[in-house]
């Protein structure tokens, strides 16, 4: 027979997994609170909030955070208008090499983040651009590009192709037609897509590192806080902020994307 | 002047030739049927019509104006798609309203006219529902409202009850012929369903392989196929090689005959092994095997049935055996 109920030994193996994912998590949080600056040291000696102060008055924090904003929010908007384009082409058009662009678009996720930024590195070095916060940018819109491209394709195929005949039958021009009927349908994809592609510049290491210059986004900043023995729970309280504001989207696009089945899977 | 007409219209995907050499003509007010196996050239015919197909060669006139380069928003004509393809994320009175909207009539005024449309669906009052919370009936009749609230000269239907279950599907035929007579607007519609076609029809085409075979009334269609295509497809006539209608009639011509026009008759020039009976009711079915053809015949129930196995003779009056000359 079939149990409903799982044994208590898959219970407790559950249980311990996602304490180890999640206690050292935890543990960063806790690390923002301690007295002692030098080193971690468990149990913390004493709490404080004083942390918080410290890091709002640290210059280097808030250039660090305004960079990483700027490059995620420019990553994204680039992402979902390339992203966008290039999902409409692949799903509603039958053109000669098309499921070859759209395995080189999905590829750069694929790719080690190493070898991406390797690869920039040199291309920007051939072509003399200089390190700035646009080369930043141009790094992270290559897997920015992947994460709308996804949404966008699975929204596309989704959505019944006749929508598209049926507002032209009804008198709509290409132009109306996108802006009654296409647009309204991909919103929630795109959003999500843009998102979760926001979520992905704001915490991004390997590729920056290798498009940075001489530039801090806030996880390299965290990066070099971590050998420096100075005011450690600073880097703690920047973690916390990196974690919500990482967080925050993802969970957003979990919540737009439940029951949009009904609505996307519509026609019979 | 015809509501449709095509001259020798030809599309070509490729190597495949989906519609191939086709004219014909549609008279205002007619409700005409295409009707055709899958692949047959039907739809895309249809999808000519609407424009979202252009024609490989050939000309397309919808009241006697040329529509090759008419884009579908250009067109007067409006399609109650297949999967009927209701905007989801608009409610069912704004779905209906949609072309109203396009065309630029005011919020107001394209609200009465689409709960007009609707009460005329006998979907009066549902116009705040969205299409996912509707049954599949009343979506076909949210995508019947939405066409016909456009009031176009020319209503196109793709299989347009081909989803709904059969008692709806009667139901909706009733209707529909209703409404055609009522708006007096050319209904084109395509079906594989032959029975679809010859209840609501006045005339059908039947396609075969991107052509028309036999355009016709009901009738026509059903007691005079001109080819045996024709015959077979359209509600399962005998059809009867030329080499045995030569042997039996002397023509040279392959011949259709109804299965309910096949009698047994001791002496009938046809004789014919029994392989198969099944009782339908009113009528029993029985399969017969005669010089390498099946024939099934369709006997009262108080004519006297034979036994599997048992070889009988069969007969006909010489006017229901049908010569196909144009089939030879």
């Amino acid at each position: 027979m079939h149990s409903d109920r799982a044994p208590l030994s898959l219970k407790i193996a559950a249980a311990a997994g996602l304490l180890f994912l999640h206690l050292p998590i935890l543990l960063i949080f806790v690390y923002a609170f301690t007295t002692e600056e030098k080193s971690f040291q468990w149990p913390p000696p004493g709490l404080t909030l004083k942390w918080f102060a410290v890091t709002w008055n640290r210059p280097d924090v808030w250039e660090a955070l305004g960079l990483s904003v700027r490059v995620a929010a420019i990553a994204t908007i680039l992402a979902m208008i390339l992203g966008t384009l290039c999902a409409a082409a692949v799903s509603r058009t039958r053109f000669f090499g098309r499921e070859t662009i759209s395995l080189l678009v999905i590829l750069p996720i694929a790719l080690p983040g190493v070898v991406t930024g390797i690869a920039l590195r040199s291309a920007f070095s051939i072509a003399e651009i200089p390190f700035s916060t646009w080369t930043i940018v141009l790094g992270h819109a290559t897997f920015c590009v992947v994460i709308v491209y996804n949404n966008a394709v699975a929204r596309f195929r989704r959505t019944s192709g006749s929508l598209i005949e049926a507002s032209m039958d009804l008198g709509a021009n290409l132009f109306q037609t996108l802006r009654h009927v296409i647009l309204p349908n991909i919103a929630t994809a795109l959003v999500v897509g843009g998102m979760l592609a926001f979520a992905l510049s704001f915490d991004e290491v390997i590729v920056t590192t290798f498009t940075a210059g001489q530039q801090q986004t806030l996880p390299i900043w965290m990066l070099e806080e971590l050998v420096r023995p100075r005011e450690r729970p600073v880097t703690n309280v920047v973690a916390m902020i990196v974690v919500i504001v990482t967080l925050l989207p993802i969970l957003g696009a979990y919540y737009l994307t439940r029951g949009t089945e009904a609505v996307a899977g519509q026609g019979k | 002047m015809s509501a449709v007409s095509f001259a020798n219209v030809s599309r070509h995907f490729g190597a495949v030739k989906a519609v191939d050499g086709v004219s014909l003509a549609i008279a205002e007010g007619e409700f005409f049927a295409m009707l055709g196996p899958s692949g047959s050239g039907k739809t895309t015919c249809l999808r000519l019509i609407a424009g979202f197909e252009r024609p490989t060669s050939g000309d397309i006139r919808i009241f006697g104006e040329s529509v090759a380069d008419l884009p579908p928003y250009k067109r007067h004509v409006n399609t109650v798609f297949q999967d009927y393809a209701l905007f989801p994320h608009l409610n069912v009175i704004d779905n209906v309203a949609y072309g109203l909207m396009i065309a630029g009539q005011g919020r107001k005024q394209r609200h009465a006219a689409a709960e007009e449309a609707l009460e005329m669906v006998r979907l009066g009052g549902y116009g705040t529902r969205k299409p996912s919370e509707l049954s599949g009936g009343q979506r076909q009749r949210v995508a019947l409202a939405r066409a016909l609230v456009n009031k176009p000269r020319v209503l196109l239907l793709d299989e347009p009850l081909g989803a709904l279950d059969l008692k709806l599907r009667e139901q909706m035929q009733e209707e529909l012929k209703g409404l055609q007579r009522q708006l007096g607007i050319t209904f084109v519609f395509v079906t594989h369903d032959q029975g679809e076609a010859l209840s609501m029809a006045d005339r059908v085409a039947v396609f075969n392989d991107g052509k028309i075979i036999q355009v016709g009334g009901p009738e026509d269609i059903y007691f005079r196929p001109e080819v045996p295509f024709v015959a077979d497809f359209v509600g399962s006539s005998n059809v009867l090689p030329e080499a045995l209608v030569a042997r039996l009639t002397g023509e040279r011509c392959p011949a259709a005959i109804r299965p309910e026009r096949l009698r047994l008759a001791s002496d009938g020039p046809l004789k014919a092994r029994v392989t198969g009976l099944s009782f339908l009711g009113l009528t029993t079915r029985v399969s017969f095997e005669a010089e390498g053809t099946r024939l099934t015949a369709l006997l009262p129930q108080d004519a006297p049935r034979p036994v599997e196995g048992e070889t009988v003779g069969l007969t006909w009056a010489a006017d229901d055996l049908h010569l196909m000359r144009a089939g030879a």
